[in-house]
């Protein structure tokens, strides 16, 4: 996995409360077997047409907003399906951070095993980024998981949480079955009383 | 400390711990890993490219239902691509030496209603499945949730998984449910009240008299969507109902085994005293039958009800979420949830597409005929399901009513495989997501109880299903 340390990058708004999976990567994508490859189908309902040109008014087709690599959006992002295609295709398109005034728990989670930052930011902190996003074309934010700070270009800091343990995985790219391998005594022990057991 | 009264969630997760330390995740046992074909590519591939083994076969179920066709089995798969998807799990299971009940199985079916049809699901397990219904089998008092493909690969390769300790959420529902009331209706009306992140961070508890009187299936329904109300998990006490439904099946223990499970089982309940993180209760008696009318299960009403005007919604998110879905729903405020004519019905899913929900479906249409307009169909959760309820000639039923009586598989809930709506097509559809395109691109979904579902496609159009009965 990709670390994530401190990210600057351009901001792309995605004006929508409890944006779900079905609609980050519509089903009919999910059939792939591998990893890669997803971001091309990225909201694809929104972003295409159903003859499939591209939608000229979603926030993605729009020119001032190539090249984002940070998802500003509302709250509860990514409810529904604990497809991690999600994620692969977020990435894959190129975002490393998404702000949100609030995540559904198995994206966040499928997230962070991705190398992506979920960032929870208060609503009226979100709607002044909206605000501000909108108003300045090329708007850029960093991101700093060392500090836990969003920071605007004019040097104002927003602070945000996360789980130290998380926060140590991101920043070290940590692959998480490794790390629990290293524990294959315990859950071995854990496996013989537990296997003695009639359920 | 450890006289302390704890609740079930608390119980079954130290039962589970393999390490706690500090500024760590823990790392919890997985006693069942359910696996189907769409979300385990990626983690197989995982551990191939790692050379790591599964650490746990035995522990591992897999079988195919996301993406599989409903309509006759002797036929070739068309959709290539998803012929593909169920051959790899079929070649990784066959390589990592896991259980697979695939097309051809009897026991093939959605992987939700199969785990406790053979008993396979049972109180105080932990269990893992790459959905995110996967808090079904809490029915049972099981701590089950979904997880991603990443989680997937590491509970393959470990057994275990990393977690952070979530909140605990007791909703009781309490008082006698009215007729025509089911249990889809109750954790509708829950979803409703909370709202579909209301329960995010918690593993929530259903207690209560309205609770206890569920049979196994209703139990299934109610767990099942608390994903939709934002919670990973959902669990219900075990109780003789529990027991009654588990003695007997496959994977169920038998003789002396079993009667030291039950002390264990018996052991699982919250304890009198026991402290949640936070509480709600809901009177049964005035719940009615549910309709939704937007795009998330959230926005839902009672069938007596109208489409809500978005400008009296209480906040300025919720309203333009609502304008958004009514847009997309095709509907206007004001209009009587009665007067929405429907052109499709979907009687499915793992929230409801056991027996005892097309049962009651049955009893609906025996002897009446689907409405012209409408094309209906029953697509059975199981092979199991499906041949008991041929053996109780719910198909003949059904079949003459004008439903098409199809293959098991989650079919037209998500819509991977062909049966997906046309744009503007509206549907009654007893699966647990309204989302936008969920069952087919610019396809309408209301979610509803198998009664419901089964009154609206004779009438054509939303009923209240209590003057039926
Ligand atoms: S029936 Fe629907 S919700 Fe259930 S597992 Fe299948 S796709 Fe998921």
């Amino acid at each position: 996995m990709q670390p994530f340390t401190v990210h600057r990058g351009l901001v792309a708004p995605l004006d929508r409360v409890n944006v779900d999976t079905d609609q980050i990567i519509p089903k009919q994508f999910l059939k792939r077997i591998e990893r890669t490859g997803f971001g091309q189908f990225l909201f694809y309902d929104w972003r295409y047409r159903p003859d499939g040109t591209p939608d000229p008014d979603f926030v993605l087709n729009q020119p001032r907003y190539q090249g984002a690599s940070i998802l500003l959006t509302r709250a509860n992002f990514g409810s529904g399906s604990s497809r991690e295609h999600a994620p692969w295709a977020l990435l894959d398109y190129g975002f490393r951070a998404i702000i949100a005034p609030s995540f559904a728990d198995i994206f966040k989670n499928n997230c962070y095993k991705n190398g992506i930052l979920p960032v929870e930011l208060d609503a009226a902190i979100v709607d002044h980024l909206f605000q501000e996003v909108w108003n300045h074309e090329g708007y850029e934010l960093t991101v700093d998981l060392p500090e836990q700070v969003v920071i605007e270009p004019n040097g104002t800091r927003h602070r945000f949480e996360v789980n130290e343990f998380r926060k140590y995985c991101l920043l070290n790219g940590l692959d998480d079955i490794g790390w629990t391998l290293q524990f294959e005594d315990l859950i071995a022990a854990y496996e013989a009383e537990r296997d003695a057991l009639p359920t | 400390m450890s006289d302390r009264p704890k609740t079930m969630f608390e119980k079954i997760w130290e039962r589970h711990v393999v390490r706690e330390a500090p500024g760590e995740a823990t790392i919890l046992y997985i006693d069942v890993h359910l696996v189907h074909e769409v979300t385990s590519p990626q983690a197989f591939e995982g551990l191939r490219l790692a050379g790591r083994r599964v650490r746990r076969p035995d522990k591992t179920f897999a079988t195919m239902d996301h993406n599989v066709p409903t309509t006759d089995r002797s036929l070739p798969i068309l959709d290539a691509i998803a012929l593909k998807q169920m051959e790899t799990l079929v070649r990784n299971c066959r390589e990592f030496g896991i259980p697979v009940f695939d097309l051809n199985s009897p026991d093939q079916g959605i992987v939700h209603v199969i785990g406790p049809e053979l008993g396979i699901t049972q109180p105080g397990r932990t269990i893992v499945c790459g959905d995110s219904h996967t808090s079904t089998h809490g029915a049972f008092g099981a701590l089950a949730f979904g997880i991603g493909t990443s989680e997937v690969e590491h509970v393959l390769a470990t057994q275990c998984l990393l977690q952070l300790k979530p909140k605990t959420f007791e909703i009781r529902v309490e008082g006698e449910r009215p007729k025509g009331v089911t249990a889809k209706d109750i954790i509708l009306a829950i979803i409703g009240t909370i709202g579909t992140a209301g329960g995010t961070g918690y593993v929530i508890e259903y207690a209560g008299s309205a609770i206890r009187a569920l049979s196994m299936e209703e139990r299934m329904t109610i767990c099942n969507m608390s994903i939709e109300a934002g919670a990973r998990a959902g669990m219900i006490a075990p109780d003789e109902t529990t027991y009654a439904f588990l003695e007997g099946r496959r994977y169920a223990p038998k003789g002396k085994d079993w009667e030291k499970a039950l002390e264990i089982w018996q052991s699982l309940p919250t304890d009198p005293g026991a402290k949640f993180d936070r509480y709600l209760e809901l009177d049964a008696s005035q719940l009615e039958p549910m309709v939704t009318w937007g795009t998330n299960p959230g926005q839902v009403v009672g069938v007596t009800g109208v489409v809500p005007d978005p400008s009296e919604m209480p906040t300025e998110d919720e309203r333009k979420a609502a304008e958004r879905a009514l847009e997309y729903m095709g509907l206007e405020p004001g209009t009587p949830i009665t007067d929405i004519p429907v052109d499709r019905v979907f009687l499915g899913s793992c929230t409801n597409s056991r027996l005892a929900d097309l049962r009651a479906a049955a009893r609906i249409v025996a002897g009446k005929k689907v409405h012209p307009r409408v094309r209906a169909m029953v697509v059975p959760g199981s092979q199991h399901v499906k041949k008991a309820a041929e053996a109780e000639g719910l198909d003949k039923i059904f079949k003459e009513a004008g439903f098409e009586w199809r293959e098991p598989g989650c079919s037209m809930c998500l819509g991977m495989n062909e049966d997906i709506l046309q744009p503007g097509e509206r549907c009654a559809s007893t699966s647990n997501r309204n989302f936008e395109g969920r069952q087919g691109r610019g396809g309408r979904t209301h979610l509803v109880s198998p009664e419901m579902a089964a009154a609206a496609a004779i009438a054509g159009h939303f009923v209240d299903i209590r003057d039926w009965l």
